[in-house]
């Protein structure tokens, strides 16, 4: 079989440059006309985390406003927001517009520059021995337009919507709530904002794929790639082939709005479940899109820390493939209750169970690559632990959900709220701070503190299930997602859930501690500061590398053993 | 090798493969408004969503009643822009399956002016649309009604014996014909 990263055997002696002989542009050049992946990288990661704390932030508003039945602070946002008091109407229209900012902004504007253009930015060249991008300058027009897409989408809560201030059509922007249901400028702000983020995001899935693609040190054939390497390469498919499906959409969305098309509207002859399809058939590679790089983090951090070669590297990065191939013909699994018919149900329902195999090959891997290792409790290792066990509650209940006939009873409920959350908020965000913690100190060039990192991981994690496994017992019961009130009878769980959520901010709290631990006492960080588990080419450069690496290209060799 | 010349051939190189893959990008874009006709042409052809189907006359002289008997209701409706009274005669009807049978719909403008309109129209269960027939419909075209003009509408349809062999649909025993007037856009109102 093809060797893993565990054996590159990179010509790196040339690259230990001292840091002073690197030519860095000033402040504002590097900064803001940046065309370095790293710098970029940079970027994306601290946008992200100003974006996240501010979807945070509104799912606090939204947690605090559940704690007990009734309205009780929402009257108070509405009015603080609109500057003046307003209506009841108005107060209740302030909920839709918080569920569909949480919504866009943790996906379009934290989890994706993240993962994507953060850790993707970063470690993409590095791990294939690339001196940069294929593109820098698409690059740096990727991250502004990504920004711009953020200010238009915060814009959209200032601006009228309808019933109310702001979009407050959810994340999914269904017609006729979005055209006839909401005039006023906030929805096409709304729309608008997508648009920036997917242009941004497809013009980064072209830089990846042709960097990875064309810019491979010599001897980094794809079978020997990394597999966050694969990872973030079967991530660009998918945006390339959703994200123009969405912008399709979107923009009919948009005419139907502004301009007198009909294409969702029955009295010209449109369907609005039309567009429901076409959100979908973006919208469920759009999830993978968000986990595929996580996958891709935990795999490494895993046979960093058990000292080991990935347990079956070609399954791993195949099961990657078969995930995106397959994610494209499961969509209508979002619209069960749209009146399909039985037979289509059934197709839906065992292709999306299909799904679990590729999944579970990745699972059990992950399992095996730590079997018979010499298994290290770092805190990258206790976060991809973390990851794997979330992941795998939240894949779980997918697999419930997948079923047609028992979607019909959970559809809109929060038992579908858990699920998501548990792949996403738990799944997804936690493989990135798995990944925070492992290339951390290689990005910044100090040591985090393993102690503030550990007791980081277990509030999180006691947080975020004490927020998202009741809502399992809260859907189960009927409680319907999307409204800020409830009947008394789910009011414990609730109750639970809202502590669930202050627990989980006091770990964010930890989280930032951390980080000005590492900038003001942290240790330097050696080049290779895991050790011998850590075998892939950015642990071969200094700590943070240098402003141009690999200007000679490493030669990977063929080891040739196992 | 000289660094100068690899930097070119690797710049052509990437030109390339960005090319290409920006034109699989741009036909995703295309697929995503080709999906609008393409989706009509899927619901037509199988009845997806409960589309009914439309037949010539010649096609429906081949058809012949069979002795079962289904249940039909009647459901009319306006878009809330239109200011039109819209109701069927009768709520349901019996008919043989096979048998061709005549519903009229009747409609009245209540308005000041006259008033185009469209009907948008389905069937419920959505697995009988692909054996709901409709030889003749007033929704096939337009109708414009003056102010205070009240017009019976007729539509011509049955339902083919062939529901009897799918095995999804045999069991029916009632199929809702529903219609939704809307007001024509381009009337610039």
């Amino acid at each position: 079989m093809a060797t893993t990263a565990d054996t590159f055997q990179a010509h790196d002696d040339a690259h230990h440059h001292d840091h002073d002989h690197d030519h860095k542009p000033s402040f504002f050049a590097r900064w803001f006309m940046s065309t370095n992946h790293k710098d970029i990288g940079t970027l994306y990661l601290i946008f992200a985390i100003f974006a996240g704390v501010i979807g945070g932030g509104i799912s606090g508003i939204m947690r605090a406003e559940l704690a007990e039945p009734g309205i009780q602070i929402l009257g108070w946002w509405a009015n603080f927001l609109n500057g003046h008091d307003v209506s009841f109407d108005e107060t209740l229209h302030l909920w839709n517009v918080l569920i569909t900012a949480h919504g866009l902004i943790m996906v379009f504007f934290m989890v994706m520059p993240a993962v994507i253009g953060g850790f993707g930015n970063w470690f993409v060249p590095l791990m294939i021995g690339a001196p940069d991008m294929a593109f820098p300058r698409m690059n740096n027009i990727s991250f502004w337009l990504t920004v711009a897409g953020f200010c238009s989408l915060l814009i959209s809560s200032f601006m009228p919507g309808g019933t109310g201030q702001g979009a407050g059509t959810g994340w999914t922007v269904y017609a006729p709530l979005a055209t006839s249901g909401s005039p006023g400028a906030a929805v096409d702000f709304a729309i608008f904002s997508l648009h920036l983020a997917g242009a941004a995001s497809i013009m980064g899935a072209i830089n990846f794929i042709t960097t990875i693609f064309n810019m491979r040190a010599p001897g980094m054939t794809l079978h020997k790639m990394p597999l966050f390497v694969w990872s973030v390469l079967v991530t660009a498919f998918l945006l390339l082939l959703a994200l123009p499906v969405l912008a399709a959409a979107i923009t009919m969305l948009l005419t139907d709005r502004n301009f007198g098309t009909t294409f969702y509207d029955p009295a010209g002859g449109g369907d609005p479940v039309l567009y429901q399809h076409l959100f979908w058939f973006f919208g469920h590679p759009e999830v993978y899109i968000m986990i595929l790089p996580a996958f891709g983090i935990i795999s490494q951090i895993v046979s960093t820390f058990s000292k080991k070669p990935v347990f079956g590297y070609l399954g791993m990065a195949y099961a990657m493939v078969a995930i995106g191939v397959v994610g494209f013909i499961v969509w209508a699994h979002h619209m069960y209750t749209t009146g399909l018919d039985v037979n289509t149900k059934m197709y839906f329902t065992a292709a999306t169970m299909v799904i679990a195999v590729p999944t579970g090959v990745k699972i059990f891997s992950w399992i095996a690559t730590m079997w018979g290792g010499s298994v290290e409790f770092k805190s990258p290792m206790v976060w991809a632990l973390g990851f794997i066990f979330l992941f795998t509650v939240g894949g779980v209940t997918g697999v419930v959900l997948s079923n047609g006939g028992v979607d019909d009873n959970l559809h809109d409920t929060y038992y579908v709220v858990a699920h998501f959350h548990y792949v996403l908020s738990l799944g997804a965000v936690t493989g990135l701070f798995a990944g925070f913690y492992y290339w951390f100190p290689k990005m910044s060039g100090r040591m985090h503190s393993e102690l503030l990192a550990h007791i980081h991981f277990w509030i999180f994690f006691v947080g975020v299930n004490m927020v998202f496994f009741p809502q399992h017992f809260l859907g189960l019961q009927g409680m319907p997602r999307r409204y800020p009130d409830y009947a008394d009878a789910f009011a414990h769980w609730n109750a639970v859930s809202s502590l669930g959520y202050q627990i989980t901010a006091v770990s964010i709290g930890v989280w930032f501690i951390n980080i000005i631990y590492a900038f003001t006492m942290g240790k330097k960080a050696e080049g290779n500061y895991w050790g011998e588990g850590a075998t892939t080419l950015e642990w071969t450069l200094s700590s943070p590398p240098p402003f141009h690496q690999f200007e000679t290209l490493p030669v990977i060799e063929d080891a040739g053993h196992h | 090798m000289t660094a100068a010349l690899n930097g070119q051939t690797l710049h052509r190189k990437n030109r390339r493969v960005a090319m290409m893959v920006l034109s699989v990008a741009a036909a995703m874009l295309a697929l995503g408004y080709a999906s609008v006709p393409l989706y009509r042409m899927f619901c037509e052809a199988t009845g997806f969503g409960g589309t009914t189907q439309r037949v010539s006359e010649a096609q429906a002289a081949t058809v012949r009643s069979v002795g079962k008997t289904i249940s039909i209701r009647f459901d009319g409706n306006v878009d809330n822009t239109m200011p039109w009274k819209f109701r069927p005669e009768h709520t349901t009807d019996t008919v043989s399956i096979g048998a061709r049978d005549m519903a009229v719909f009747i409609a009245r403008n209540e308005s000041a002016e006259p008033v185009t309109g469209t009907a948008t129209f389905n069937v419920e269960p959505e697995q009988a649309g692909k054996y709901f027939n409709k030889i003749q419909c007033f929704c096939f075209t337009e109708q414009t009604l003056r102010p205070g003009q009240e017009v019976r509408m007729p539509v011509i349809y049955y339902v083919d014996p062939a529901i009897l062999q799918d095995e999804n649909a045999r069991d029916i025993e009632q199929i809702t014909l529903s219609y939704t007037l809307h007001r024509v856009k381009s009337e610039g109102s």
